[in-house]
């Protein structure tokens, strides 16, 4: 089934005149939120820095409010940062781009639309004719295996089923970042991991950049070339593996096991350090 | 890696309907045996002659006035005179409501000035504007126009408003992300993500607009279903009367069932609502 896939065009040959082949690098630079809460300032995200070289699998591992998502939003353009700067492919991020489409824990599929509709979405943003659209919106539903829902509805769809359209649909506009936010954990055990290979595939064929926050350490491991560990209030970095595993990995493979475990361990140091201020780990 | 190819087909969709047209017969069953009772019921009340005739109408003096009415050419041109008056007067209070309800969804200052307003003029029932509406137009269509237009104008207004501003937050975030913004993600989410409340807002709007519609009439001496009750009472044809009422409660299911009831069944099996 993937054999035939990898004869596909990867989406990347789609737009001509692309500047580069698969992701663009991604550079954060001091990038800080700060919030106005009931009692005063929220330090919700310490100046970040961090660098993702193109088509680098990068996830952000940590318990929820340490930032994470709030970081992704800032990349993604949709929230806009405290202090700092954001360059995608050497340009500055000022707003919402499609170079850089977020996913989302919940599909955020549109319910009026059926499958082909939100996967042709973002097309219709662009000047694109409708037949266009409906080929390329096809071929990704194809990507995901979702031929033949593409006059479904979004109710009538499993939750692994809504984030894959959510895939398709992110990825019919060849975004050269996919910024994703947990999106498999509102999931069950065996579609998430059905859904860690599919990314992969995905990923692997088409070298998009992808950052991936998850709290999940195992999650993580199968996926990232890279894991940065956040920890909360004020959430900052504070330490950084590499994972040089083979894929396609498995969750059962006993490195992996013995990674995540090593990992696990330095989330939970990171946790009960939470209240000395200045253990400022950044990565690099 | 071959072990994530996905062997899922359409028909492990779960589908929609189709299960409940053998209840549904025998619900239609009662309810017909309940008519035929309550109008046998109704016969025989009056064969025992309590009321004179002119005061309560038997069923068949109801079906006499009906049939003659219908075939004397009186009750066709009422309906159409009817039905073209509340055709004009929703359709400027769409148009005017769905324009008002997007720019009080879009500016908060609006909201909280005009928005206040509207919700206080919602609670005048639009037939009490018909004495203004004289002294403003005369006794003359746009003084009916003007309360039909009165009556559905502040439901469909609110309508559009709380769809818009209910509007889920992850839809806007998700749309931006791919690149919509301005008239397109107005048209493209903001509005297709609030027609739940839009159509609830039409469906209270056109129920005031039709009451009022009738309300009116009343005053009114030109040929019209409501002008048609009140001639009825001139002339002590309660035989009229309850066969023009008739024909108001036919209008009044078939635009709920066949214009309302579509639309809502069309928009609960796209959305996956509940009814």
């Amino acid at each position: 089934m993937f054999r035939r896939e990898l004869e596909v065009e990867t989406p990347m040959q789609i737009e001509k005149g692309s500047p580069t082949p698969g992701g663009i690098p991604l550079r954060i630079e001091g990038i800080s939120k700060t919030y106005a809460g009931r009692t005063g300032y929220v330090e919700a995200l310490r100046p970040v820095n961090l660098t993702v070289e193109p088509g680098e699998f990068v996830c952000l591992l940590g318990p929820s409010g340490c930032g994470k998502s709030t970081l992704l939003s800032i990349v993604a353009g949709l929230e806009e940062a405290s202090g700092g700067v954001i360059w995608a492919n050497e340009q500055k991020v000022t707003g919402p781009g499609t170079d850089r489409v977020l996913l989302f824990q919940e599909a955020a599929l549109f319910p009026w639309l059926d499958v082909l509709g939100n996967v042709e979405f973002g097309l219709r943003q662009k000047q694109l004719s409708a037949s266009e659209r409906t080929r390329i919106a096809l071929r990704f539903i194809d990507m995901v295996h979702l031929n033949g829902f593409e006059k479904s509805f979004v109710h009538q769809l499993s939750g692994g089923m809504r984030q894959r359209v959510a895939i398709a649909r992110a990825l019919a506009i060849n975004p050269a970042v996919l910024l994703m936010d947990e999106p498999f954990g509102a999931l069950d055990a065996l579609t998430r991991d059905r859904l860690y290979s599919e990314l992969e595939f995905i990923w692997s064929s088409t070298r998009k950049t992808i950052l991936f926050v998850t709290h999940n350490v195992h999650e993580a491991v199968a996926l990232g070339d890279r894991i940065l560990v956040f920890a909360p209030r004020p959430g900052r970095i504070v330490s950084e593996f590499r994972i040089n595993l083979p894929r396609p990995r498995s969750l059962e493979d006993h490195h992996l096991v013995d990674q995540a475990a090593e990992i696990l361990a330095a989330l939970k140091e990171a946790l009960g350090e939470d209240e000395q201020e200045n253990s400022n780990g950044q990565s690099k | 890696m071959a072990k994530a190819s996905n062997t899922l087909t359409p028909s492990t969709v779960p589908s929609t309907g189709h299960t409940v047209s053998k209840i549904n017969i025998s619900v239609w069953a009662r309810r017909l045996g309940f008519y035929v009772l309550l109008i046998l019921a109704w016969q025989f009340i009056t064969m025992l002659n309590i009321w004179p005739q002119y005061e309560l109408p038997g069923p068949l003096d109801v079906l006499a006035s009906l049939v003659s009415g219908i075939l004397g050419g009186q009750y066709i041109p009422a309906i159409l005179v009817s039905m073209q008056r509340l055709l004009i007067g929703y359709g400027i209070s769409l148009v005017i409501g769905l324009v008002l309800g997007s720019l009080l969804g879009r500016f908060k200052l609006l909201e909280e000035t005009v928005g206040s307003l509207i919700l206080g003029l919602q609670a005048l029932p639009s037939v009490c504007w018909l004495p203004l509406a004289i002294i403003w137009f005369g006794l003359d269509e746009q003084a009916i126009t003007f309360v039909v237009v009165m009556g559905a104008l502040f439901s469909i207004t609110i309508g559009v408003l709380n769809g818009i501003k209910n509007t889920p937050p992850i839809y806007l975030k998700a749309a931006r992300t791919l690149g919509s913004r301005g008239l397109a993600l107005s048209t493209q989410v903001i509005l297709p993500a609030a027609m739940p409340s839009v159509i609830n807002g039409m469906k209270q709007g056109w129920t005031f607009a039709w009451r009022s519609l009738m309300a009116g009439e009343l005053l009114y001496t030109t040929v019209s279903l409501g002008n048609l009750l009140e001639t009825g009472r001139d002339q002590l044809d309660s035989g009229q009367v309850v066969s023009v009422m008739l024909i108001i409660i036919a209008i009044g299911i078939t635009i709920d069932t066949l214009v309302f009831g579509n639309i809502e069944r069309s928009l609960r099996e796209r959305w996956g609502l509940q009814s």
